[in-house]
């Protein structure tokens, strides 16, 4: 019986070697306005990078 | 650290620095839970016993977890605070997105305005043409090697401005090839000026469109009326249905805001559906303690339960094949922000700022006509280092009550404005808005886990 099934997750200590390139969305200005959160934004350079 | 929680029928686990999902089974996740507490065999004897299952089968799953662990899926530690302000030093006086408050004025008088109809406390106002283009000339001469610059229409009600508007975009798109730049641009507006014109003008130039709508009538017609005292539901309803419909596909928001008046804001959303409207955003009101708007201790359950019964309705419309976007459970988990984005914040004050019509800069739309707050004006540029200084260092590590938090790396120390507004100091936190933020988190996972594990038994 498997009791855990790992999801694809980007891999954040990877992400650190790649990342920061800046290029992504200003997390305010897509739709809230009022509330700040950045796990929604899209990585810019998606599919480059793990 | 990790995060355990049971939602809708499934046992979730994160593990917030590694930015590790893991869909388990009971026994795993009351062995989640204990394992850096309890040594190895008493831990498998303890649950073999407890759930009835064979101690072969448990230390199976013990070793699974212990496999994780040495993967670095599980029980990851934080690492990641020597890295923070990085970004922002890497990228210190580097602008790439602007608010551009064309409008300080509105031609709706709502009851919850967090920018006073528009005014922002201080007098009506829309933005010369001259302004806005040395705001743009502003943006690019300080956005050094971001090729992504972002403009967002933002009042007031930008359309009231209409033709600054539209010059400011010619002007834009006349000077991003000799710059090697490109602007995207949003429009939020209330839609009352919503015309043809408008509307082939915002679906052709605008990457995204915020338009407000709070859902049901009532609910709407309660908070957003004009100053007559009129709803303004029934007059801007069948214009954002015909520029969605003629907007092909292209980035839009219905967004609205829920108050103490509508915490069961999922029947807003249902009539937002209803309506034909599939990319959606419901927000808490901002406004004071004490505002009659404002949300209550007494509403918190309630809210919490429409952001479960809201995940559940996403996963069973898309089953029947109606999908439709709910902006705080956009969750990509293998295409999301990297570790700098998630440590350091939404940017306000140091790659985003907002423009008034008369050409101040303020770290963000919030902050606007507070002067203590005021970073300088896109002629001499920002001229107050010390407020610049001040957001630059403000990161998910400059807040305390953020390092036992979960969803730190997801919300990356939440609002400033939120949290100076609260608390008077930009480092705060809006505990309130924490716990909403972190609910939300928990559905919008809960929804990748549901749609990973589809089909499985």
């Amino acid at each position: 019986m498997k009791h855990i099934q790992t999801l694809e997750t980007r891999d954040l200590c990877e992400s650190a070697k790649q990342g920061g390139c800046g290029e992504c969305q200003t997390s305010c200005q897509s739709a809230c306005k009022t509330s700040c959160g950045i796990a929604n934004q899209q990585c810019e350079k998606k599919g480059e990078n793990k | 650290m990790t995060h355990r929680f049971h939602l809708n029928g499934m046992y979730i686990v994160v593990d917030p620095c590694s930015g590790g999902v893991h869909v388990v089974d009971e026994i795993a996740y009351e062995m989640i839970g204990a394992y850096e507490q309890t040594e190895r065999e008493a831990l498998i004897r303890e649950t073999a016993e407890r759930f009835g299952e064979s101690p072969e089968e448990v230390a199976a799953c013990y070793d699974q977890i212990t496999g994780l662990k040495e993967r670095g899926k599980l029980f990851s530690p934080d690492v990641f605070e020597p890295m923070a302000g990085e970004l922002k030093q890497r990228t210190a006086g580097v602008v790439k997105a602007l608010c551009l408050h064309v409008a300080h004025t509105c031609n709706l008088n709502c009851a919850y305005c967090f920018a006073s109809q528009g005014k922002y406390h201080g007098e009506r106002a829309v933005m010369p043409f001259e302004v806005g283009k040395q705001a743009l000339d502003f943006l690019v001469a300080n956005s050094g090697g971001r090729k992504n610059l972002e403009v967002d229409f933002f009042g007031g009600e930008p359309l009231m401005n209409f033709e600054v508007v539209k010059q400011l975009v010619a002007y834009a798109r006349s000077i991003e090839a000799e710059h090697g730049k490109r602007f995207r641009f949003t429009l939020t507006t209330n839609g009352m000026l919503i015309d043809d014109e408008v509307i082939d003008f915002a679906n052709r130039e605008m990457s995204n469109v915020v338009l407000s709508l709070d859902g049901r009538k009532e609910i709407h017609d309660r908070c957003r009326v004009d100053y007559a005292g009129n709803g303004s539901w029934e007059r801007i309803v069948p214009k954002f249905q015909r520029l969605v419909e003629k907007r092909g596909g292209k980035n839009y928001y219905m967004r609205g805001t829920f108050t103490h008046a509508n915490p069961d804001f999922l029947e807003d959303i249902r009539v937002m559906l209803d309506l034909g409207f599939t990319e959606l955003s419901m927000e808490p009101v901002v406004c004071a303690e004490g505002d009659p708007a404002a949300l209550t201790e007494e509403d918190l359950p309630i809210v919490m339960r429409q952001y479960e019964e809201l995940a559940r309705l996403m996963l069973s419309r898309r089953k029947e094949g109606r999908p439709f976007t709910f902006y705080h459970y956009m969750l990509d988990l293998s295409g999301g922000p990297c570790i700098y984005k998630r440590i350091s914040g939404c940017g306000s004050g140091t790659e985003y700022m907002a423009v008034t019509p008369w050409g101040d800069l303020y770290p963000c739309h919030q902050f606007v006509g507070e002067e203590g707050f005021r970073l300088g004006d896109v002629w001499q540029g920002v001229t107050r280092e010390a407020v610049r200084q001040e957001f630059a260092a403000c990161n998910v590590y400059a807040r305390e009550e953020c390092r036992d938090c979960w969803a730190r790396l997801y919300c990356s120390g939440g609002c400033a404005a939120n949290a100076w507004h609260a608390t008077g100091s930009v480092r705060g936190v809006y505990r309130l808005g924490c716990e909403l933020f972190r609910k939300r988190m928990e559905c919008a996972i809960m929804i990748q886990a549901a749609l990973a594990t589809e089909g499985q038994a």
